[in-house]
């Protein structure tokens, strides 16, 4: 469990800058370390970097300073970027923009047919693919009359089919109705649970980074608080500075705490609310 | 509204034709379009007419759904058809002002408007029968032997793919460009023609940007799933071709050196 699968060293990244403006830093010297078969969910304001240093976990971008190691492999290493990228998975916001093939099936296959596998084997992972995310019965189907959640099902499939040790979602339920949401972090405990891979989520829902075994936040290119959802989601006023909401439940605890009543801000879901606020009350009734 | 388009116009199905492989296809439309225009006399009309009928038969293609498709021809193929009548030397058999009917003319008018229309048809056949992602592939592999001459092939057919990709993407996209341009008073049905083609402007520019903005994120996507040009590439649907396909080759051979011959004759 200890094991690292992804280690960042005192990263810096910028944009190339157009010619006469001075280069401004995305990232500036974040480190990370993140553990084989951990949940780590990331986030931050928009522009805070969190997305850029998504893309620097495949090899999408190269580090202008500092390293990242992926499964011991330097991503600056360009012998290696097709192995960086078919261990660790990436799935996006917008899954129109990731689906490449008129039919299901064939999507779900773009991934392998590029790594060379054996046609056999390239049935077997998509039918293993879809059966998982559950679109199989839609393996003939057109994509574009799916619904959003259904195409971003679709989308995992075609990342899972390379059999990545680690998926990285960048907003994957940014642009999905409830439903839609639901499904794709259900994907996300299934893969865990059944595959144990290593999950790296970027996400602006809070009730999304709850069900994370550790959050880290990111403020102007940094990491600024790194730790377990329950010793994190307490620091309401330093999130909030951040511009970011902390989880209903935290909010409503901390609010009567601002008015005097003295309760523990641990509470991350409605039950463990209930169970704190009953605790309290019960006693005293 | 836009949604109603069927691009491609593919008709899935089970019959004999749309198993073909999508090779045999391509080459069995390039013989019967060599047919078509060595084809000089009735005979030879007929032959290739009733092999059209039989491939229409064959696929199960609705009468209607081919006649549909020519449509849009009806003005080409009429003007060929007067042009033709007109133009025939010979003995005119009727005249007004300067315009003089002849045999040969209405002849050729005929033929030439046969031959278009079969034409017409016969391509049809492909794109009706075959899916587009089968018909790019079975270009990609046609063109296989173009590599040696640096013919980018692979990347010419995964472009053309992309665009088939994208295209009821665009057209949603459009569509919701076109009521968002509305909904800020946007006038696209009044006006002359110049007016109409300057309201197209609010419309396009949206779109161009848009698709510049998928073509980049598709890209990054494609990247992300190890997409590295068309080498060491493996198939999930790899194509055979059949005792099938052999056979229909076979018959669009003899097709064309049965044209040839009868034309050869006279007959």
């Amino acid at each position: 469990m200890d094991e690292t699968v992804i280690q960042i060293d005192n990263l810096t990244f910028f944009y190339t800058p157009d010619e006469g403006e001075t280069a401004e830093d995305v990232l500036s010297g974040v480190s990370l370390e993140i553990e084989k078969g951990s949940f780590v969910a990331i986030l931050g304001h928009n522009g805070s970097g969190k997305s850029t240093l998504a893309r620097h976990l495949n090899a999408l971008l190269l580090p202008k300073g500092g390293s990242v190691t992926v499964f011991g492999m330097d991503t600056k290493a360009e012998d290696l970027t097709l192995e960086i990228r078919r261990r660790v998975g990436m799935v996006f916001q917008n899954p129109d923009n990731q689906i490449v093939s008129n039919v299901v099936e064939e999507d779900v296959a773009f991934a392998p047919e590029n790594l060379g596998v054996p046609t056999p084997e390239i049935r077997r992972r998509v039918d293993e693919a879809l059966k998982m995310v559950g679109m199989y019965g839609f393996r003939d189907h057109a994509p574009h009359l799916l619904s959003g959640g259904q195409k971003q099902r679709v989308a995992i499939a075609g990342v899972l089919a390379m059999r990545p040790e680690c998926v990285a979602f960048d907003e994957p339920t940014a642009m999905l109705d409830p439903q839609g949401r639901r499904d794709v972090m259900d994907i996300i405990e299934k893969l865990r649970r059944e595959y144990g891979s290593t999950v790296i989520l970027i996400t602006h829902h809070m009730e999304e980074a709850v069900r994370a075994d550790r959050v880290v936040v990111m403020s102007d290119g940094k990491v600024v608080m790194d730790g377990a959802p329950r010793e994190v989601f307490p620091r309401v006023e330093e999130l909030e500075a951040l511009g970011l909401s902390v989880p209903e439940t935290v909010r409503l605890l901390w609010e009567m705490r601002k008015r005097g009543v003295d309760l523990p801000l641990t509470a991350l879901t409605v039950e463990e609310c209930a169970k704190v606020l009953a605790d309290r009350y019960a006693v005293k009734q | 509204m836009l949604k109603d388009v069927t691009l491609g116009q593919y008709f899935p199905g089970t019959t004999v034709v749309h198993r073909l492989d999508p090779r045999t296809k391509i080459l069995l439309v390039v013989l019967y379009i060599v047919a078509l225009f060595c084809a000089k006399t009735w005979l030879a009309y007929l032959l290739v007419g009733v092999c059209l009928a039989a491939a229409i038969a064959a696929a199960r293609i609705r009468l209607s759904a081919m006649l549909k498709g020519l449509k849009p021809l009806i003005f080409i193929v009429l003007l060929t058809g007067l042009l033709n009548l007109f133009y025939g030397r010979g003995e005119p058999i009727a005249r007004f002002w300067i315009f003089k009917i002849t045999r040969e003319g209405i002849e050729n008018a005929v033929f030439m408007v046969l031959r278009i229309v079969m034409l017409v048809m016969g391509t049809f056949m492909l794109t009706y029968t075959t899916s587009p992602i089968m018909l790019t592939y079975g270009l990609e592999l046609l063109m296989k032997p173009l590599k040696v001459l640096k013919v980018p092939v692979h990347e010419l057919a995964m472009m053309m793919s992309m665009a088939l990709r994208l295209i009821p993407t665009l057209i949603e996209e459009t569509d919701k460009i076109i009521s968002a341009q509305k909904a800020r008073g946007a006038e696209f049905d009044t006006g002359n023609l110049i007016q109409k083609a300057k309201a197209m402007l609010p419309i396009l520019i949206p779109l161009f940007l848009s698709s510049f903005r998928r073509a980049d994120e598709l890209a990054t996507a494609m990247e992300a799933r190890c997409y590295h040009g068309g080498e060491g590439r493996t198939r999930l649907n790899v194509l055979h071709m059949a005792a099938r396909d052999v056979l229909a080759l076979c018959l669009g051979a003899a097709l064309v050196a049965a044209v040839v011959v009868l034309s050869k004759f006279g007959l």
